[in-house]
Formats: structure tokens, C-alpha cells, sequence
């Protein structure tokens, strides 16, 4: 997949616009990411140090697992409207009769979801640490700042947000109907979220190697999942909902 | 209707499109999806800077032959090049570069401006000067003073003419217009359709889908008419003249006591029929001429000798909505 890094610089720019344009798309990417910073920041902040060991770890752990919710759900949606959307207002059909590729296309719809995705998902949790460190008790903040979760989270994020968009993008380029597309979307979600739950809840043990490994595993299936992707996005069956074959 | 001329019912043998310097060639054209034939058998050439009009009832494959035209989807049978190049999955980029196609629906970006929509199809061709050719191509299309409107703000009209102003922007040199008037108001179309004689001014080939038949016909140098096949190609004066046997149109202030005697011996008449009655007591023949110069006088002559006050004699015109009717009607006549 050879791709012109103009073309693909042209179509991040272009749906860079239209989300700064689009009020609803800002408003619900943004209502998300508050939620999932104030709920764990107050359960952060709430917990008594007289209840460390087991307590204040099931907090920490719960408080770690929300930012992370955070690029998962919300590349999801908007990767699911990303190419049905375009087809249901008719904007498809003049792109694909241009040069660009679908490796372009794909690429700059991708990365113009993930850099406000991941940027997102960094900013809350940054954000939530940084409340910790300079508003919770010591003993919690000293908790926080070692929990074996961190280096992981810094990690999972842009790889979460990757797989969320790369599964939205799938199902965008499949079906016809863009409810249909969001629904299945936060389905194929699930899975990272899933992971992300059994780190944070170290029902897998975050160790740094087992991180790394599952790390290395995400991006392995990143990659192959872009390309999985590029195959679907055929261009006749993106015009005509059926496909070449038998035709 | 009078007669049938030469003009076949569809069947390609007797279809050609043959015209120099092809700009468009399809040899056997045939698209099926999933077991419905949708294009069969189609062939015809589009000269370089030729305004070809295409045309057919819903459902007739324009739509489609222009998007295996365009590159985005693929032939079941056949063969094609646009702009001297293979369809196919090596020459598509190369095509895509070298034409334009505006869509039924102007498919634009409407929480971005016209300059923002222009600029992103400006980048997706890779142009140089942009911004250069963004201006020119406002500047054709009358917009340069919207640019920075938002297109969801602009009337219907407007937004057509952003489409066609995003289809100039890489110069091609063919470009295909789907319905470019659909749903505009007639002095909306009535621009548009300058912009289109401007493109062929410009030297573009323009391959026009339409449903308006006085669009075409006041816009394309050759139509084609389909209908899943291709049923017929030519001008339209062509089409005409082959389709319809030139006739006479006779009014008179009273019905012939004997019409048969009056027209049955005149050279160049080949038959004679009444005509509906134009009312008033008067009375209305359309006459089958070989000639209709050499008729028309001798017709005069013998109206006036056989004693009968003469309101007109005419030479019937037919319309290319009356091919269109003759062809297409045939059709649905033999589905029913």
C-alpha cells in the first residue's frame, strides 16, 4: 500500500474541519471523556487513606480503567460514521473519482480520528494523575504514582484507540445504514475494552513484559487489521452495495 | 407518427457510434449485477470535445455505464478506454487523473466552504497552483464571490455550480455530468446549461446523462438513447430524419368530399392520412412525402385546383422527444 503523504495530509485536514464544524460530534466526544474524568477523580479523591491495602487498590484500579474507556468508545463512534456517513450524503462518489487510493483514504481517515482520540485519552489521564498528585492524601497519590498500571495505560491507549478505529472503519465500509454501523462498531469494541478492564483490574498481572507482549500483540493486529480494512473498502461495492463477485 | 425509418430496435449490429478521435471507446459493453442485467452489449465512440448526450429512462444503465466509465466499478464483459486509456485496474488512477465526474447529487462537504470543499479536491489531485485554480475555477462558474460561504447555505442551484466548479479544477479532458439539472428551477438549468456550451468551448468532452431531451438536443452534438441496450446513436437531426419519414401537415376550411383523388396521384406524396381535427370546421391531412420541396407545391396546386381554401401546408417536425418516445415506448410496448 504505497500512499501519497498530500492526499493522505488532504483528507485529515478535511475531516479535521468537519468535526471542528460539527457541534454533536464535539459535544458527545466531549461529555464522554468528563464523565470518565470526574467519576474516577471523585472515587479517587474520596478514598480514605485508613483504607489502604485492598480498598484503596480496588480504587485505583477502578479509577485506571476508566480513562481507558475513553479511546475506545470514542474513535468507535466516529470511525463507524466515517465512511457511511460520507455515502449517505452523497460526498463518496466525487472522492473515489479522484486518484487518491484507498490505502489514502483510509490512512487519513484513520489518523484524523486517532489524533484527537489518543490526544483525548492522554489529556484525561494526565489530567487524573496530575489531580491525584496534588489533591488526594499522600499515601493515595504515592499509590497512584507506583501503581503497576501507569506505564501500561501511557502504552494501551493509542493501541486501543487504533483497534477501535480500524473495527469502526470495517463496519463503516460494509453496511449501508449508519445506525447499523455505530452499534456493531461498539460491539467490535468490546474486546478492547474488555482488555482493558482485565489490566486494570490486574486480572492479568500488568508486569512489564506481559504489557509489552499484549502491547506487541495489539499492534500486530493494528497492522493487520489495516489491511484487512483496505481490502474491504472496494470501491463498487461502496457504490452499488453489491460486489464483484458474480457480477 | 408517421412511418418508421431505418433506425433498428436495438440490436448492436445495426447501432453504431463510430466518430473519429476517440476521447471515449466501448466495444461490448455489459455490467450485471447479481443476475440483472443492468448494461448488455453496449458499443459506441465520443470524439475529443464532442457534448455527448446519453440518454434513457430510470433504470436504462446510464448511470452505471458512466461509473464503469469513471473507473469505480468494473464491466462484466467488454472493453473501454477513456482518454486513450484502458479501463482496468492499471490505467484507473491514470483515467481518474484525466477526467471529472459530477453526480446527480453535487455530493459537497456542507459544514465547509466552497473554497474548503474545492481545496480538498484540489489536494486529492495533487494540483499545482492551487489556489490558482481554485480562483479560475470559481471565476467560470460565476462564484468567485461565494467562496467563503458555507455550501450548506447555498441554494440548490449554487451548489450545482460548486460541483461543476470542483469538476474544472483539474482540467480534464473528459468530464461526465449525470443529471446536472435535476431539480433546479429553469433559469438555474437555463445556467448551467451555459456553463456546459462553455466547456465545449474550453475544448472539454463532456458525456451528458439526462432526462430533459430539449437539454440534449439543445446541447449535444450526438445523443445516444438506451435502454439497458443501446437502441440508438446519432444527431439529432439524424435521429429524426432516420426515424420519421418527413411528412406534410394540410389544413384546409373544409374536409376533401375526395382526398384520395386530390392526393393519390402527386409525385413525392407516398400516402396520406386524416389528420385530427384542428376545430372549427376545418378540416386536417398529414401527408407521407419523399420530398418534402417537391411536394409541398405540388400539393398547393392541387388543393387550389380542386377547389379547397387552403389555411396551411407545413412540414412536420418532430422533436427528439418523439424519437426518444418512438424508441424507448417500443420497449415497453413489447415488456407489457
Amino acid at each position: 500500500m504505497s500512499a501519497s503523504t498530500a492526499r493522505v495530509g488532504a483528507v485529515i485536514r478535511k475531516e479535521l474541519a468537519e468535526f471542528r464544524r460539527n457541534r454533536l460530534i464535539i459535544g458527545t466526544a466531549a461529555v464522554l471523556p468528563v464523565i470518565f474524568l470526574v467519576i474516577p477523580t471523585v472515587s479517587i479523591l474520596t478514598v480514605k487513606t485508613s483504607a489502604l491495602s485492598a480498598g484503596l487498590a480496588k480504587g485505583i484500579d477502578r479509577s485506571l480503567f476508566l480513562p481507558l474507556i475513553v479511546p475506545v468508545l470514542v474513535p468507535s463512534m466516529m470511525s463507524a460514521y466515517s465512511v457511511v456517513g460520507e455515502r449517505e450524503q452523497g460526498t463518496l462518489e466525487p472522492v473515489l473519482t479522484t486518484p487518491v487510493s484507498r490505502a489514502e483514504l483510509l490512512i487519513g481517515k484513520a489518523a484524523a480520528i486517532f489524533i484527537p482520540a489518543a490526544a483525548l485519552g492522554y489529556l484525561i489521564f494526565g489530567v487524573f494523575v496530575a489531580i491525584t498528585q496534588f489533591a488526594a492524601a499522600p499515601a493515595v497519590a504515592a499509590a497512584v504514582r507506583h501503581a503497576p498500571q501507569l506505564p501500561a495505560t501511557l502504552i494501551f491507549i493509542p493501541l486501543l484507540a487504533a483497534w477501535a478505529i480500524w473495527v469502526g472503519l470495517a463496519i463503516s465500509a460494509r453496511v449501508t445504514d449508519t445506525r447499523v454501523a455505530q452499534q456493531l462498531s461498539t460491539l467490535g469494541s468490546l474486546p478492547a475494552a474488555a482488555l482493558a478492564a482485565l489490566m486494570s483490574f490486574q486480572v492479568i498481572g500488568p508486569t512489564f513484559g506481559l504489557a509489552a507482549a499484549l502491547a506487541g500483540g495489539l499492534l500486530a493486529v493494528d497492522c493487520a487489521a489495516c489491511l484487512a480494512v483496505a481490502r474491504l473498502f472496494d470501491r463498487e461495492r461502496l457504490i452499488t452495495g453489491a460486489t464483484r463477485k458474480g457480477n | 407518427m408517421t412511418g418508421r425509418g431505418p433506425v433498428g430496435t436495438g440490436g448492436q449490429a445495426e447501432v453504431s457510434g463510430d466518430s473519429v478521435c476517440g476521447a471515449i471507446e466501448v466495444s461490448r459493453l455489459t455490467k450485471v449485477f447479481a443476475g440483472r442485467t443492468a448494461v448488455s452489449d453496449i458499443s459506441f465512440s465520443v470524439a475529443g470535445g464532442e457534448v455527448f448526450g446519453f440518454l434513457g429512462p430510470n433504470g436504462a444503465g446510464k448511470t452505471t455505464t458512466v461509473r464503469i466509465l469513471a473507473t469505480l466499478i468494473s464491466p462484466t464483459a467488454g472493453s473501454a478506454t477513456v482518454a486513450g486509456i484502458p479501463i482496468g485496474p492499471d490505467g484507473a488512477a491514470e483515467i481518474r487523473r484525466r477526467i471529472a465526474v459530477m453526480p446527480e447529487s453535487p455530493g459537497l462537504y456542507q459544514r465547509l466552504t466552497v473554497t474548503e470543499n474545492l481545496e480538498y479536491f484540489a489536494r486529492l489531485y495533487g494540483l499545482p497552483r492551487r489556489q490558482d485554480r481554485m480562483a479560475e475555477a470559481l471565476a467560470a462558474v460565476g462564484l468567485a464571490d461565494r467562496a467563503h460561504d458555507l455550501t450548506g447555505r447555498l441554494s440548490k442551484g449554487l451548489r450545482q455550480r460548486v460541483a461543476l466548479a470542483r469538476s474544472l479544477l483539474n482540467e480534464p479532458a473528459v468530464m461526465f455530468l449525470d443529471e446536472p439539472t435535476s431539480g433546479l428551477d429553469p433559469v438555474a438549468a437555463h445556467e448551467v446549461h451555459g456553463l456546459i456550451a462553455g466547456l465545449r468551448d474550453r475544448g472539454v468532452t463532456v458525456f451528458l446523462t439526462t432526462h430533459r431531451l430539449a437539454e440534449a438536443e439543445r446541447l449535444c452534438d450526438r445523443v445516444a438513447i438506451m435502454n439497458t441496450t443501446l437502441r440508438t446513436i446519432g444527431r439529432p437531426e439524424d435521429l429524426r430524419q432516420q426515424l420519421f419519414a418527413a411528412s406534410l401537415d394540410v389544413t384546409v376550411a373544409a374536409a376533401l368530399p375526395e382526398p384520395g383523388r386530390v392526393f393519390g396521384t402527386l409525385p413525392a406524396v407516398l400516402g396520406w392520412k386524416p389528420a385530427g381535427p384542428p376545430g372549427g370546421g376545418l378540416a386536417g391531412y398529414a401527408l407521407t412525402v419523399s420530398d418534402a420541396g417537391r411536394a409541398a407545391p405540388a400539393v398547393t396546386r392541387a388543393l387550389v385546383a380542386a377547389g379547397a381554401d387552403v389555411l396551411s401546408i407545413a412540414q412536420s417536425r418532430h422533436t427528439l422527444e418523439d424519437v426518444y418516445l418512438e424508441l424507448v415506448g417500443d420497449v415497453r410496448e413489447q415488456a407489457r
